[in-house]
């Protein structure tokens, strides 16, 4: 991945030095035309092009900040509700992602989304216990965003 | 009323969201019962406030000062870094404690792992 972006600008300061041309404007010419390139031979590229990669993290972004109004807005009708009827509790919440970054992604992603809180990760990264904050009411809500970012996740991290 | 003024209004909206959502935050620390539900009160609605807050300052900033502030983007991102990792952290150490749940909590997953994890210390150790 971090290969592609340095052959893009490599392509672009080529560009630069073949116009003759020092400016930003050629500069960026280059960089458009080597992404063209470097869309036509993505088949012989040992990742996936870089520009699906940034897709993928943008439309994982919005979806998180989606997520984040939703529970936002249950949340706070929680909190301002004359008496506070709520029934928290820890759930075990299985995943289906592997490795670090993976599983380290998600857990960021559910604790910044209100309503839960990864609370602890079993050993082997198969289980999340998350902390809920209402559960008859937003337990379904919380498994539905979880697999909501795991798809995003996974097509962020893998190819 | 100009384009200026307009968007001037819009980016002081933002801080107003932003600025109601920390106070809801701060309203709903003091009225949840345990340390976990104050966890969750604290820790999101307070980086809405932040994401709120720091959005109409950008776009005051960029329309009406002709400033990109990228540090303000900056302040966003290290803030959504950060502010879920003390959550987690807190909670963690709160359980691992011993800090009861509250008692209108119905359900508790974890215990029975921790008490498993205990007992395969208790065999490793002896």
């Amino acid at each position: 991945m971090p290969m592609q972006v340095l052959i893009n600008l490599f392509i672009g300061l080529l560009w630069m030095f073949f116009q003759n041309d020092w400016s930003a404007l050629s500069f960026l010419s280059g960089y458009l035309f080597g992404l063209c390139v470097l869309f036509v031979i993505r088949r012989f590229l040992r990742s996936k092009f870089y520009l699906f990669t940034l897709h993928a993290v943008i439309s994982l972004f919005l979806l998180f900040i989606w997520e984040m109004f939703i529970s936002s807005i249950l949340v706070i009708r929680k909190i301002i509700t004359p008496q506070i009827r709520i029934k928290p509790g820890i759930v075990a919440m299985e995943t289906s992602l592997e490795g670090d970054i993976e599983v380290t992604l998600l857990a960021l992603l559910i604790t910044l989304t209100p309503g839960s809180v990864v609370m602890e990760v079993s050993p082997d990264y198969k289980i999340l216990y998350t902390h809920v904050m209402d559960i008859p009411e937003l337990s379904d809500a919380v498994l539905r965003s979880r697999n909501r970012f795991e798809e995003a996740i996974k097509k962020v991290t893998r190819k | 009323m100009s384009a200026g003024h307009l968007i001037e209004l819009g980016s002081v909206f933002l801080i107003l969201i932003g600025t109601v959502a920390g106070s809801l935050s701060a309203i709903g620390f003091i009225r949840l019962p345990d340390v976990y539900n104050r966890a969750h009160a604290l820790a999101k609605s307070c980086t809405l406030g932040v994401l709120f807050v720091l959005l109409g300052t950008f776009l005051f900033f960029l329309f009406v000062e002709r400033y990109f502030s990228i540090k303000l983007f900056l302040g966003i991102f290290f803030v959504f870094l950060t502010s879920p990792v003390a959550a987690h952290m807190t909670c963690r150490a709160a359980y691992r404690s011993k800090v009861p749940l509250a008692e209108i909590s119905v359900r508790d997953d974890l215990k029975e792992a921790m008490s498993r994890e205990y007992n395969c210390e208790q065999k490793g150790g002896a």
